[in-house]
């Protein structure tokens, strides 16, 4: 296997547990698998205690209940109780949609730390069309109910060019709502977001303005408001550094059980990526093939291998890497030394060809309808 | 914002201070981040419990660690602890 030479390998520390592909949005950008519906097992309650258990032992503290939407999981409480007794920070990463101010109280006094809540755009009738759910009062409310009830609220925006005018708007929605963060996640081309690229790529003119607004706003709620701007890579020169390195802090566990270097990791070729109905968490993070593939630099070729940025970028993303150029190993094309790099002016082309045609196709959207089109 | 030395100082609600037995240290855990602390910082924030102000830490830690020469320190540690949020004063 790549990569196995010997390593000190260090410890999880983030657990990402996708409780369920089950939601009741249908977010165009979902980063979820497009074939989501061929992996709908769902592994049980004492499954997840045991994987909870096992991780927090390895020295795992921060933990993320994601999916789908976890509310949709009936024993989401219980399972936030047991990661409160084992000592996690436990993160609730959900739309909202359907969550009650009687679930935020037995939430929190089952010891969960924090909500963060998504909001498709500022205004109803753009989040409402791109959730594909009437959504957006609901949210709203959800995020006043979160700060009356003492938690730290995230509210979290994901950007792309049907909702990046409203940059300005967003900030204010942010600041009205009392945000303690604003993740503003410039859309990362995985999944169905891949698929709607074309639609959802703003240009560099849209980028350029929206992040000057952001910015300022950013000064102007300092010690208030922390924003997060999550960095729009195909308007890089290098790429994100692949998980904080392969197999040294992330840990996802997809519904089904299958434990994950990164959580698109599923769609790369002969990973082979364990289930923790088969192997324990140490087994997996220590011994497996898929969490030992990109350990380390062995795998690289150039001109990863005898690149000075080697340690700070890891190569970028392989997922990527493979769904842009079909080879897992070549370096990120959105790193101008890849020599793949011109895939992603075409692909910014496309997208600005897209924007300026006058008919453009609608956004595929994120449900099980389509996702057995895949 | 900088600290006011006639109030008490208390570790935010927002964030949580515990210890990690596999990284052996005290972290900050907050949304989505943590902050590891060297076992000093970690002695400073346990002390930030809403009943001192910063003479009252300062005289505590100098009798624990039988010194007098903590305040600097102290005072410019609890500057950075209360920009990054992690203390308030009421």
């Amino acid at each position: 296997m790549a990569g196995s030479s010997n390593l000190n390998i260090t410890p999880p520390r983030w657990l990402l547990a996708e409780l369920t592909y089950k939601c009741p949005l249908q977010c165009p950008y979902c980063s979820n698998p497009l074939d989501y519906t061929k992996h709908d097992t769902q592994i049980s309650t004492e499954d997840w205690k045991r994987v909870l258990s096992q991780a927090r032992k390895m020295g795992a503290v921060q933990l993320g209940f994601s999916g789908g939407e976890p509310l949709t999981r009936p024993d989401l409480v219980e399972l936030v109780a047991h990661a409160r007794q084992l000592g996690y920070y436990s993160n609730l990463i959900t739309s909202g949609y359907g969550l009650t101010e009687e679930k935020i109280i037995q939430l929190k006094d089952a010891g969960l730390d924090h909500i963060q809540i998504s909001i498709q755009a500022s205004t109803q009738e753009l989040n409402d069309h791109l959730a594909g759910t009437e959504s957006y009062k609901t949210k709203k409310q959800v995020a006043r109910l979160v700060k009356k009830h003492g938690y730290p609220m995230v509210l979290c925006v994901v950007i792309h060019r049907e909702n990046i005018h409203q940059m300005t708007q967003i900030l204010e929605m942010a600041e009205e709502l009392g945000a303690d963060y604003l993740e503003l996640a410039n859309t990362q081309y995985y999944g169905w977001a891949h698929t709607n690229r074309d639609l959802l790529m703003p240009t560099i003119e849209q980028f350029d303005k929206a992040e000057s607004i952001a910015q300022a706003f950013k000064e102007k709620v300092e010690g208030k408001m922390k924003i997060y701007y999550v960095i729009p890579d195909y308007y890089e020169d290098r790429p994100k550094a692949c998980m904080n390195g392969w197999g040294t802090t992330f840990l996802t566990i997809a519904p089904d059980g299958v434990a994950l270097p990164c959580h698109s990791a599923r769609d790369l070729p002969g990973l082979d990526c364990p289930n923790v109905n088969e192997y324990n968490i140490e087994e997996i993070w220590n011994e497996s093939k898929a969490f030992n593939f990109f350990r380390g630099n062995d795998w690289m070729k150039e001109p990863c291998r005898s690149c000075d940025e080697k340690d700070k970028d890891f190569g970028g993303c392989h997922c990527q890497a493979y769904m842009l150029t079909g080879d897992m190993y070549t370096a990120d094309p959105v790193c101008s030394k890849s020599p793949e790099h011109h895939v992603i002016q075409e692909a910014l082309d496309s997208a600005r060809e897209s924007a300026l045609s006058k008919n453009e196709q609608p956004l595929i959207f994120r449900n099980s309808k389509n996702s057995k089109k895949f | 914002m900088s600290l006011d030395p006639n109030l008490k100082i208390k570790f935010s609600p927002m964030h949580r201070l515990q210890w990690e037995d596999a990284q052996q240290k005290h972290v900050i855990l907050y949304p989505e981040g943590m902050v590891e602390l060297n076992p000093s910082s970690a002695e400073i924030l346990q002390l930030c419990d809403g009943s001192r102000d910063l003479s009252q830490i300062v005289t505590e830690l100098e009798e624990i660690f039988s010194t007098s020469d903590l305040k600097d320190d102290i005072n410019s540690f609890l500057e950075v602890a209360l920009k990054n949020g992690w203390i308030e004063q009421p």
